[in-house]
């Protein structure tokens, strides 16, 4: 049940994703919403669901761009495992904890990232800071909306079936 | 079965992982070849899925729009914009060839020009990844599309092909941090090359010094790169500075939305006395 519903998130988050990108194109990295997806498994998962999740997302993005295919794919596979380590070690399941989670994600996943196309001589990032900034915040505000939906999900049905037990 | 639990096996599986991007990404940055084979089939499949959800939310819209809006209104609308866009597009032509013609006034073989052959395609997608400026659209090798073949819009430039597959292409746009294109201010006629900068904005290069070049002015493709077909509208100079004899920090503002693009015109054959290869033209 689990697996089913990390595969369903990631698929709608890649969906999500390659609808909205081209609606924000002017903002850079103004959000990721496979990492959210990828730190969402990792969290719920541990760090071989995180690891795994991050390794096939991050390479069907990055063969979805045109970047080089793997760059993408560290970087998440990276994240995926320390937030899914993280996530085993310590409580995250209140909001601010949760905040912090998906900041640090953003922020680690942008320095791989930018730094491996910077090490390697393929890209510059002229002062990123402010992008990698507002996509951290945005990535944190969707990733806790979601966690927020997901977990009221089992009570809402819970209690929709108790009122029409109710009627009857 | 412990031995093949891979939960037990964390650290070596986080390992291998690593070890497999690390070659992965080796791989691709040692060789100089064209597009991995793993690139095109992951991009040819998701193509698919991104023609269906494209399909899905267009029919959404499509339903909503047409409940609420005059569906005569609407049709006739669409045509005429369609109108205009081809209109703009001969706007465009008639003006590089009046600014050509101006400044080459000795040359009195004047040669009958015909509009390049376009295909329409619809986009279907956008890139994966918020880095990369790519958009996927619905017409591919099937309908006649090649590698490097140049993406218009109505308002001008938008980008080339750069992954062509039977039903779908994917195309680098203007703004892409890694896209390039000949250019040439269009009232001097000062060349350069027009950059991506991975953001909303463009900006020039290779402009000499001496370049008479102005805040307003309309920047267009030069065709000198073999890929844009000469005298389409790239954008306006939003800004620049000149320093040390040399221009620097020339902003150019894009002619095109890139953020509300929904279809463009894929020129599959250039019109005669372009730059565009004869190979690609057909």
């Amino acid at each position: 049940m689990k697996i089913a519903g990390a595969v369903i998130a990631l698929a709608l988050a890649l969906a999500l994703q390659t609808t909205l990108t081209r609606f924000a194109v002017a903002g850079t990295g103004a959000v990721d919403v496979v990492l959210v997806a990828v730190v969402y498994v990792a969290l719920t998962t541990g760090p071989v669901g995180g690891m795994l999740s991050g390794t096939v997302v991050g390479l069907i993005q990055d063969t979805l761009s045109s970047g080089v295919v793997g760059i993408g794919g560290l970087a998440k596979t990276l994240v995926g495992f320390l937030v899914g380590a993280f996530g085993q070690q310590f409580i995250v399941t209140a909001t601010l904890p949760r905040l912090v989670m998906f900041v640090a994600a953003t922020a680690l996943h942008a320095v791989v990232f930018m730094g491996l196309y910077v090490a390697l001589g393929l890209r510059v990032f002229e002062s990123p800071w402010k992008a990698i900034a507002s996509q951290a915040l945005v990535n944190a505000v969707i990733g806790l909306i979601s966690f927020a939906v997901i977990e009221s999900l089992p009570g809402a049905l819970e209690r929709r079936r108790g009122r029409r037990g109710g009627r009857r | 079965m412990a031995l093949l639990d891979i939960r037990q096996r964390t650290g070596w599986l986080f390992l291998a992982v690593i070890v497999g991007h690390i070659v992965l990404i080796s791989a691709q940055v040692n060789s100089r070849r064209g597009v991995p084979i793993l690139e095109e089939v992951t991009f040819g499949a998701f193509a698919e899925v991104q023609r269906a959800s494209a399909q899905v939310v267009g029919s959404v819209r499509e339903g909503w729009q047409n409940y609420f809006a005059l569906q005569e209104i609407r049709h006739e609308n669409a045509d005429l914009k369609q109108r205009v866009a081809q209109l703009e597009i001969r706007l465009q032509q008639e003006r590089a060839k009046a600014e050509e013609t101006r400044t080459l006034q000795q040359l009195l073989s004047l040669h009958q020009e015909t509009a390049p052959s376009t295909a329409a395609a619809n986009v279907i997608g956008a890139s994966a990844d918020a880095y990369f400026r790519t958009i996927s659209i619905d017409k591919g090798t099937a309908d006649g599309l090649a590698q490097d073949m140049s993406v218009i819009a109505p308002a001008g430039v938008v980008g080339r092909v750069i992954l062509p597959t039977r039903r779908a292409a994917k195309v680098q746009l203007l703004i892409d941090r890694n896209a390039a294109a000949a250019a040439m201010i269009e009232r001097s006629r000062a060349q350069g090359v027009v950059l991506g900068t991975g953001t909303g904005t463009l900006t020039m290069a290779y402009l000499p010094g001496t370049a008479d070049i102005k805040v307003g002015d309309r920047v267009v493709t030069s065709g000198i790169d073999r890929i844009y077909p000469k005298g389409f509208l790239i954008g306006q100079i939003e800004s620049l500075q000149r320093g040390a004899g040399e221009f620097s920090g020339i902003v150019i503002r894009p002619a095109v939305d890139f953020s509300s693009l929904e279809s463009v015109l894929v020129v599959t054959g250039a019109p005669p006395g372009t730059d565009v290869p004869a190979d690609r033209t057909r």
